[in-house]
């Protein structure tokens, strides 16, 4: 539109004159200006998925250069599906992705609704609130490590304290039964002012009239903060939980810092496994198959998600 | 302020504010512990109970910049009297200083590949993201999808190839490689806010500016461009936060020259166990000006992390 425009003041313009008007076409600006950014993308994202397709198919290794590189088809394929360790990694990032979207999802949008009340001071709260997301979590997961000592840490002598029991009889990153829960509470601590965000926007976002109709009908409000507050809020919940959902399926930097796996292969998220077979064990074709996997579960996951989201946007 | 049927009433601010304040306090207590950590002596950030009140040192500092090395007494003794302040608390342990620690390097590493990255997606996408908001591309709906779920990818899988691919190109553990790979992990973020920013500047503008002679490269200069310098602005603090923060890429892909802090600073260890106030005086450092901009920028931050969720 702006393009008929300017040739239309061209028309009217001496030929000089028209000529600066239209430089360059609006259609080359275009083309100068998407192509780098879809150049980038296509040669660290694609040209890469790509890649990784051609050598699932094999049976490479990136220590053994010099072995000949032979097509083996789907066996990669084969070999993850029916691998025991990798349903121990889908189990401990299933309990890992349920307990931190529960735990993150009532506490943020419970922070939100308060937040949203407006007292004083609330927006100097909520960023302090947030910082710990904005936080490099590689670094703050190595020093929860130090939280988490028996007997010298912060967090068992909090917990000793009122609890009552011993800080050095119990040690969250070196017991298997205690270890998942670990690595969930530093992932809600980190992430839980995300969701907080999310779910303020969507308070701030219904319209102060619908209540003041509701209290004119008199209900009560426990009944509105049923059918008005949740309902109106419940897209933006659910667009926290596949964000959320997203991260923490890839979840590698905070959880390798803090338990690197470990103890046994109690937190062994697919990230991590992922990141041993590839770079520790070398089994690069056996771990591109496995990256292409989880592609797919993570992006067949998240459309039928989204399918839903829309459903509930449209009501 | 007039009377409204529906705001809350002071006692349940009252009750909603301490309840946030209370959980503000607990959420910020890992932090002050770092902060506090880095100003202990090795013995008292391992004391029990936990020293909540302790004469301060720059002893975690010292550390997390030498390197040091341990000599006998009578060494020691034949160096003379310490001549800094530094010399002095090294060798209350028997140790002199042989040198600066990596950590210096690392952070600057940091800084280069932060600031590099930050400079080239916000470049990238506002040009991107103009083309987009501005002009019939084809297949647009398509192309931000597909710019959108490059997102989607776990690191850890993409980083197969790119190792391969980085060892061919040579660019494994150097500062443009990792320039380049985390322009294109933030490309997608700076594309789709940057649309956002710049679909809010009214088309008028630039129609008139095209009237008055200017070219579409000048009316993109001149008035779309200073116009959209908040969203900009918001847009480079997110990437530059990202690049900042990453581990992954970082872990896998640099080892020597190119390393940046987040993967150095959990290596620090001290002699006999890991030296924890040199940890958290690097990791002081490294965190603090992520604080101070989060305070600082607040309303354009928080703004911005909300903001894909509330335009779609």
């Amino acid at each position: 539109m702006s393009n008929n425009l300017a040739n239309r003041a061209a028309l009217a313009t001496p030929q000089q004159l028209a000529h600066r008007i239209r430089g360059l076409s609006d259609r080359a600006v275009a083309w100068i200006f998407v192509a780098p950014t879809i150049f980038l993308l296509l040669a660290v994202n694609i040209f890469p998925l790509i890649w990784t397709i051609r050598l699932s198919l094999t049976n490479f290794r990136t220590n053994r250069p010099n072995n000949a590189i032979e097509f083996v088809g789907i066996e990669n394929y084969r070999k993850i599906l029916t691998d025991a360790d990798t349903w121990i990694s889908l189990q401990a990032t299933a309990h890992f992705l349920i307990w931190t979207i529960v735990l993150q999802v009532l506490i943020g949008f419970t922070l939100a609704y308060l937040i949203n009340k407006q007292f004083r001071g609330n927006d100097l709260w909520t960023t302090l609130i947030v910082l710990p997301m904005m936080l490099s979590p590689a670094v703050v997961g190595n020093f929860w490590t130090f939280l988490y000592q028996p007997q010298i840490g912060l967090f068992n002598y909090v917990i000793a304290f009122f609890t009552g029991a011993d800080p050095a009889s119990f040690s969250m990153i070196g017991e298997v039964t205690l270890a998942p829960w670990a690595i969930v509470i530093v992932d809600t601590w980190m992430w839980t002012p995300f969701v907080m965000l999310i779910c303020l926007a969507g308070l701030r976002s219904i319209p102060p009239s619908i209540y003041e109709a509701a209290e004119c009908d008199r209900a009560s409000k426990l009944r509105q903060f049923w059918t008005i507050t949740l309902p109106m809020a419940l897209p933006f919940l659910m667009l926290a939980v596949l964000f959320r959902g997203i991260e923490n399926f890839k979840m590698f930097d905070l959880v390798v810092q803090l338990t690197g796996g470990g103890p046994g292969s109690t937190t062994q998220l697919v990230s991590i496994d992922l990141k041993r077979e590839a770079f520790e064990k070398w089994r690069t074709g056996y771990a591109s198959a496995y990256a292409v996997i989880l592609f797919v579960t993570v992006f067949g996951l998240a459309s039928i998600y989204v399918k839903a989201l829309n459903k509930v946007k449209d009501r | 302020m007039s009377y409204s049927i529906t705001a809350p009433s002071s006692q349940q601010k009252w009750i909603a504010g301490i309840l946030v304040i209370t959980y503000a306090l607990i959420t910020l207590l890992p932090l002050v512990w770092i902060i506090a950590t880095g100003f202990k002596t090795p013995a008292d950030s391992i004391s029990y109970p936990p020293k909540v009140l302790f004469s301060p040192s720059v002893e975690g500092y010292v550390n997390l910049f030498t390197s040091r090395s341990r000599v006998t007494p009578d060494d020691l003794a034949a160096l003379g009297p310490p001549t800094t302040f530094y010399d002095r608390i090294v060798r209350q342990y028997d140790m002199v200083i042989t040198g600066p620690s990596r950590y210096g390097e690392r952070f600057m590493n940091s800084m280069i590949i932060g600031f590099g990255s930050t400079f080239l997606s916000v470049f990238l996408g506002t040009i991107a993201a103009y083309a987009f908001s501005r002009f019939k591309v084809p297949l647009k709906d398509d192309l931000l999808f597909f710019i959108l779920s490059t997102r989607m990818m776990p690191p850890i899988a993409v980083a197969i190839p790119i190792f391969l691919m980085y060892r061919q190109l040579g660019l494994s553990d150097t500062h443009l490689g990792m320039i380049l790979l985390y322009t294109a992990v933030n490309l997608s973020l700076s594309v789709w806010l940057l649309k956002g920013f710049i679909d809010e500047i009214p088309v008028e503008y630039e129609e008139a500016a095209l009237i008055d002679g200017y070219t579409r490269f000048q009316a993109f200069t001149k008035v779309v461009l200073p116009q959209a310098a908040t969203g900009i602005a918001s847009t480079a603090i997110f990437c530059l936060i990202f690049a900042w923060n990453e581990y992954a890429f970082a872990a896998l892909l640099t080892s020597g020259t190119a390393q940046t802090a987040p993967p150095f600073i959990p290596t620090i260890i001290g002699t006999g166990g890991k030296d924890w106030p040199a940890v958290a005086a690097g990791a002081t450092l490294f965190l603090m000006p992520i604080m101070v901009f989060t305070v600082l920028l607040r309303k354009h931050l928080l703004r911005g992390i909300t903001f894909g969720a509330v335009r779609k």
